[in-house]
C-alpha cells in the first residue's frame, strides 16, 4: 500500500493549514457562501439536509488498520458514531460540525488521510477493482497507476473548475470489471498490445446521472508512459469545451456526444500531439517506484487444507454457503479473497459503526496483513486471508454481523443514502432496500436465482448507479410524493449497459411485490444456468411489463 | 490608481485600464492611460498599434488565445478575464500562452479574481493579478503560498514531484 514520504506529508500538512484558514475566513464572513462553497466541496465538506456531511477519500479503496482505528476516534469524537462506505469507495460522516472539519482534516492527515477532491467540480478519487494485484486474471496491478493518477490529480492547477466533477476508474482484469469503468467520465481498461506492451483501451465520456451514457473508446492503445500526459490533454479539451452554461450539460459525456466520439478523440490527439514528450511523460523509473509501494505482502508457505475445508464446509451448511458466495479465488496458493459484507438486514447498506470499524482493523491485523480494501457495492474486502484460517475467521465474522452469506445476491444492494440524510434526494432509498431484503430472506431462494445486481438511487443523481443494476430502482416526487421507477438489464461490467425503465413507478409499499413478480418472471423463462441479464436480453422487456402492470 | 499584487505576493499601482468590447457599430474608446483592449481588436488594427508600449490585450474566457499565434510577444502585457471565479478555462489560457505560444512578458489575471485561487493562477503562468475589489489585499502574499511544492509539472516547473524523487 502506499506510505507517505516527506514530500506528501507537507503538501497534506499545507492542505489542512490552507483549509483552516478558508473556514476561518468563512465563519469570519470575509467568504461569500457561494465562494466558499467549491473550497469546502474540494475539501470533502457538503452542507446536507440534516447536518454537514463529510466525504473522506479512500484511494482506490485501501485502508490500513490504523486508519480504520482513527476513522472510529472521528465518528465517535466528532459524529454520532458510525459512518458510511460509499459507491465512490470513499467513507462519509454524517453529522460533524462545520468549525470542528479543520481538526477532523488534521486528524486524518495524521494517519496519511484526506478529503481532498472528493467533491466539488474537479478530479475526484480514482477508483479500482478492489481485487486488484490479488487475483490470477489480471493484465498487472493497477493500484501504482491509480496513486500516479491521485497524485497529478490532486490541486492540479488547471483543473481545479472543472465544468463539473471528473471521475476516473481503472480495471486490469480481463474477464471481469468491478470497476465499472465504461461509466466513467474516463475509464482505463489495462491492456497488453501485440507486442506485449503494458498500456491502456480509453474509453471517455460514459456516466450516469440525468443522461446515462456507456463510454465509447476513444483510444484503443495508450502506452503506460503516456497516461498523464494523455489525462492531461483529455482534461484541457474538456475545461476548454465542455458546456458550462447548463450544469446538467456540462458533464464530459456531453462533450464527447456533441463532437463525435471520433471528433473528440481526434481533438485530444491535437492536444496530446504538443505535450506528449513534455516532463509530465512517465518515466520507468517512476513507475517502478510506484510499483515499490505495491509489492506482495510476506505470504507464508501454508498447509493445503482442501481436505479440512471440505470436512468443515460439509458439517457446517452455513459456512459452507458463506464459502460459496463471499470468498473468491486468491493468486497465491493456500489464500482466499474473503469479502465482509455491509448488508445485513435492517442495516443501511454501507453503514458502519465506530465499533465495528475498529472490529474490521483487528479482522485486518490477525487475519490479512492489516490492509482492507472499501467496494463500489459497499462491502468491505479481506484480500489475503489463509484458507486454514476461513473458519475461525468466519466464526469470529458471524456474531459481527459481516458475514451474510449474499454477496453479488439480490439482497446485496448497492444503495445511495437518498431522503434520510442526502439534500439532494428526492426519496428515501433505504427503506426500500430493506423491504426488499425482508421480501427476499429465504437464502436457498436468493442462490437459486443467482448473482443479480440491485440498484437503488433516491435521485436522478445516481449515486447508487441504478441506471446499470440488472435491476435498477429510481426514487422520484411527484407532487410531493416519494414514488420509484423500474429499469431492467443495466450493466457496470464489459458488457456494460443502461437500463432500460419498465414504465409508470410504483408506491413504496409495492416494491417488495413488484421486484418479486420480476424474479418470477425470470424464473418461469430462463433456461437452465442462464443469468438474469442474459434472460432478459433474450427475451425483452415486454414479459417483465405484462407481468408487473397485469 | 487601484492595486494589484505580482506573483511575489508585492503589492504595487495599477495604472492600466480594460477597455470593455464597443457594443455592436461603436468604435474602440481608448482612455488616455495604458489600455488593454479585447485580443480580436488589436488584431484588426494591429497596424494602428505597432510598437505602442501603452497597448495590451484582454481575452475573454471562452476565446481562443491560439488567435495570438506568433504575435504574443509584440504585446507588453496580455489579460485574461475570469468572469465567475468558477470559470476554470483562465487557467487553461494562461497555459497555452505560456508554453504554447511562448509568451513571455506580462501575464494578468482581471475580473472575479478572489484570493483562494491565487495560487492556482500562479502555477498557471500568470504573474500579475487584480484581485476583487471586495477582496483584503493583504492576504494575497499568504494565499498565493499555501502550498510550498506541487505533484504536477505547470508553468511555474516542468519538474513533476514523481521526477525529482527519482533524481
Amino acid at each position: 500500500m502506499y506510505v507517505y514520504d516527506e514530500h506528501d506529508r507537507q503538501i497534506a500538512a499545507e492542505r489542512v493549514a490552507q483549509f483552516r484558514d478558508q473556514t476561518e475566513r468563512a465563519l469570519a464572513g470575509e467568504l461569500r457562501e457561494d465562494e466558499f462553497l467549491p473550497l469546502r466541496l474540494q475539501n470533502g465538506l457538503y452542507v446536507q439536509r440534516l447536518a454537514p456531511m463529510l466525504r473522506i477519500a479512500v484511494p482506490y479503496g485501501m485502508l490500513r488498520s490504523a486508519q480504520l482505528r482513527r476513522l472510529a476516534r472521528i465518528t465517535r469524537d466528532y459524529d454520532k458514531g458510525y459512518a458510511h462506505f460509499t459507491t465512490r469507495q470513499n467513507v462519509q460522516l454524517n453529522w460533524p460540525a462545520i468549525e470542528d472539519v479543520p481538526d477532523i482534516l488534521a486528524e486524518l492527515a495524521e494517519v496519511e488521510m484526506h478529503a481532498n477532491q472528493t467533491s466539488g467540480n474537479c478530479i475526484r478519487n480514482t477508483t479500482t477493482d478492489q481485487f486488484s494485484g490479488v487475483q490470477a486474471d489480471e493484465i498487472t496491478d493497477p493500484r501504482p497507476y491509480c496513486e500516479i493518477i491521485r497524485q497529478w490529480s490532486t490541486f492540479h492547477p488547471e483543473f481545479a473548475f472543472l465544468p463539473r466533477k471528473f471521475k476516473v476508474a481503472v480495471n486490469a482484469s480481463e474477464h471481469t470489471d468491478r470497476a465499472a469503468i465504461q461509466v466513467h467520465d474516463i475509464g482505463l481498461q489495462m491492456v497488453r498490445n501485440d507486442q506485449g506492451e503494458l498500456g491502456f483501451r480509453v474509453h471517455v465520456g460514459g456516466g450516469l446521472g440525468r443522461t446515462p451514457m456507456v463510454g465509447p473508446v476513444i483510444r484503443e492503445f495508450l502506452p503506460e508512459l503516456d497516461l498523464l500526459t494523455y489525462l492531461e490533454a483529455v482534461l484541457r479539451v474538456y475545461n476548454r469545451y465542455g458546456r458550462r452554461d447548463n450544469k446538467f450539460k456540462a458533464r464530459i459525456k456531453i462533450l464527447v456526444k456533441a463532437l463525435t466520439p471520433e471528433g473528440f478523440a481526434a481533438k485530444v490527439e491535437e492536444e496530446w500531439s504538443h505535450i506528449k514528450d513534455s516532463p509530465t511523460r512517465l518515466t520507468e523509473e517512476a513507475i517502478s517506484q510506484f510499483k515499490g509501494y505495491f509489492t506482495e505482502p510476506d505470504y507464508q508457505q501454508v498447509p493445503d487444507v482442501t481436505d479440512t475445508l471440505a470436512t468443515q464446509r460439509f458439517e457446517n451448511r452455513e459456512f459452507d454457503q458463506w464459502i460459496t458466495h463471499n470468498v473468491d479465488s486468491h493468486k497465491h496458493p493456500g489464500y482466499a479473497i474473503v469479502t465482509l459484507t455491509m448488508k445485513k438486514t435492517g442495516t443501511p447498506p454501507g453503514d458502519v459503526s465506530d465499533r465495528q470499524l475498529e472490529q474490521i482493523a483487528d479482522l485486518a491485523e490477525k487475519y490479512s496483513f492489516g490492509e482492507v480494501r472499501v467496494t463500489h457495492q459497499q462491502n468491505v474486502v479481506l484480500a489475503d486471508v489463509r484458507k486454514d484460517e476461513l473458519f475461525e475467521l468466519w466464526q469470529a465474522i458471524t456474531p459481527m454481523g459481516f458475514a451474510t452469506a449474499n454477496l453479488n445476491t439480490l439482497t446485496d444492494v448497492i444503495c445511495c443514502p437518498g431522503g434520510d440524510y442526502c439534500a439532494l434526494a428526492n426519496a428515501k432509498s433505504i427503506p426500500v432496500a430493506e423491504a426488499i431484503q425482508r421480501q427476499f430472506d429465504d437464502l436457498d431462494f436468493l442462490y437459486d436465482i443467482g448473482n443479480i445486481d440491485l440498484n437503488i438511487s433516491g435521485c436522478m443523481n445516481a449515486c447508487g448507479h441504478h441506471h446499470v443494476g440488472n435491476i435498477g430502482v429510481l426514487g422520484v416526487d411527484k407532487k410531493g410524493q416519494e414514488f420509484y421507477q423500474i429499469s431492467l438489464g443495466g450493466s457496470s461490467h464489459h458488457d456494460a449497459a443502461i437500463g432500460k425503465i419498465l414504465g409508470p413507478s410504483f408506491a413504496r409499499d409495492d416494491m417488495p411485490e413488484v421486484i418479486q413478480k420480476i424474479i418470477n418472471v425470470y424464473v418461469d423463462h430462463r433456461t437452465e444456468e442462464e443469468p438474469f441479464l442474459d434472460t432478459y436480453r433474450r427475451i425483452g422487456i415486454e414479459p417483465f411489463k405484462e407481468r408487473v402492470y397485469a | 490608481m487601484p492595486d494589484l499584487i505580482t506573483s511575489d505576493g508585492s503589492i504595487r499601482k495599477d495604472n492600466w485600464a480594460v477597455v470593455p468590447r464597443p457594443a455592436d457599430g461603436d468604435s474602440l474608446d481608448i482612455p488616455d492611460q495604458p489600455s488593454l483592449i479585447p485580443a480580436d481588436l488589436w488584431l484588426a488594427g494591429k497596424e494602428h498599434f505597432e510598437n505602442r508600449e501603452d497597448i495590451g490585450v484582454w481575452l475573454d474566457s471562452h476565446e481562443e488565445p491560439e488567435i495570438l499565434a506568433g504575435v504574443v510577444n509584440e504585446l507588453p502585457v496580455i489579460a485574461v478575464n475570469f468572469p465567475k471565479f468558477s470559470d476554470g478555462r483562465g487557467y487553461s489560457i494562461a497555459r497555452l500562452l505560456r508554453e504554447r505560444l511562448n509568451y513571455r512578458n506580462e501575464l494578468r489575471a482581471v475580473g472575479d479574481v478572489l484570493l483562494d485561487q491565487l495560487q492556482f493562477m500562479k502555477r498557471c503562468g500568470f504573474d500579475t493579478y487584480v484581485l476583487r475589489a471586495d477582496k483584503d489585499i493583504n492576504k494575497a502574499a499568504r494565499c498565493l503560498n499555501f502550498f510550498t511544492q506541487g505533484y504536477q509539472a505547470a508553468t511555474d516547473t516542468d519538474v513533476p514531484l514523481f521526477r525529482r524523487r527519482a533524481s
